[in-house]
């Protein structure tokens, strides 16, 4: 019998499967253990509604949101700045949504004891950061441009160059942990990551935008980025 | 009113830790008691790139611990907190799990719309004072999860 799991990479391409992620994704050998087989439970509508856990600036530090100037010097690496806007789903503002980012280096390096992948490390680059969204739910961070890597998943996979995201709305159900992309990126057809991501058209959603107003001049490029959470069941 | 597209989930990955756990956020009450159990996939193995998050939503308290070597996560939890509201994440999940961890069997609408196997699953058991609550993603006694 032929393992799903050993074959070939296979992308759905098919979006009458629906926007969603699709958890047990073959492609990804790591889902095959770890993904729930049970169908999932649907909650009474009461927790639905829950107030999650709310964040203020104690849980920011001065210079989380530039991971360019966490060390005495300069990482290596393209400058840019990520910036975006945490929305709901009626495209309301979230303000002082908790967003805390986790990237490798320029050479596609992680600043983690698991990561073998022979690229060096960079002195200067801790590759973490952390705001909270304003009054207009916008976040901003500056960083360099992370590399792409090689992973085990199957022989020469690589990922595309991505910003790890991790965001808090006000709802419990607005918990959200993705990934950032960059346009154009060639790798985008092999990833079986992104291509979990059932329909074309949603997986654009997880690209940035060149943002050209918001380069700056003989210093660093910019990329824009919105995320959309789940809905917002009470008045903030 | 305009519905947008919901932001696609996509994993932690194996190295969340560098972003996520810089620093410690497994006590949600320092004077509380423990709250420790395994991380454990569909062939009993320790899923030991993890992170559990818990919500006391009671008291408004908030945890976040990783799983070690041996897949295990431990917070300081209040002792008298019925239920925690949980996410589960891990490299290989795609979309982060939500379950719910009983320190004690309420009588409540959720537990009492599961089977007793089911029912089980969520209901954590003293241990040394504190409390043991493994979750299984997979298998005969897996873990509920909740729909997002």
């Amino acid at each position: 019998m032929t393992d799903p799991y050993d074959g070939p990479v296979v992308l759905p391409d098919d979006p009458s499967l629906g926007p969603e992620v699709q958890v047990d994704f073959p492609g990804y050998r790591s889902t095959r253990w770890r993904a729930p087989s049970r169908p999932l439970v649907t909650l009474p509508e009461e927790l639905h509604a829950l107030d999650g856990p709310v964040f203020g600036e104690s849980a920011i530090e001065p210079l989380d949101n530039d991971l360019t100037r966490q060390h005495d010097g300069e990482p290596i690496g393209e400058r840019i700045a990520v910036t975006g806007r945490v929305l709901d789903d009626r495209g309301r503002p979230l303000r002082g949504a908790l967003v805390e980012i986790w990237q490798a280096n320029a050479c596609g390096r992680y600043r983690h004891d698991v990561d073998q992948h022979p690229a060096p490390l960079d002195p200067n680059f801790s590759g973490a950061g952390r705001c909270l969204t304003d009054d207009e739910g916008r976040y901003a961070f500056t960083t360099i441009k992370p590399g792409s890597y090689p992973w085990g998943n199957h022989p020469n996979a690589w990922r595309p160059a991505h910003i790890h995201f991790s965001l808090f709305g006000r709802a419990f159900e607005q918990r959200l942990v993705t990934q950032m992309y960059f346009p154009g990126d060639p790798l985008f057809p092999y990833d079986p990551i992104f291509n979990a991501i059932r329909d074309p058209k949603s997986r654009e959603l997880l690209i940035s935008r060149f943002d050209l107003a918001r380069t700056q001049p003989e210093w660093s490029l910019a990329f824009e980025w919105d995320i959309v959470l789940g809905s917002t069941p009470f008045e903030q | 009113m305009t519905q947008l597209s919901r932001t696609p989930s996509q994993t932690v990955g194996p190295f969340y830790s560098i972003g996520l756990c810089r620093r410690r956020d497994d006590e949600l009450d320092p004077e509380g008691v423990e709250l420790s159990g395994l991380l454990l996939d569909g062939r009993g193995e320790p899923i030991w790139d993890g992170m559990v998050e818990v919500w006391d939503a009671a008291a408004r308290r908030w945890g976040r611990s990783n799983t070690d070597a041996e897949g295990r996560f431990r917070f300081r939890v209040r002792r008298d907190a019925d239920v925690l509201e949980t996410h589960v994440f891990a490299r290989g999940l795609l979309r982060h799990q939500r379950t719910r961890i009983y320190l004690r069997e309420l009588d409540d609408a959720v537990l009492a719309s599961l089977e007793a196997g089911e029912r089980a699953t969520l209901v954590a058991r003293a241990e040394d004072g504190g409390f043991r609550f493994d979750i299984r993603m997979q298998g005969p006694n897996a873990t509920v999860f909740f729909a997002p």
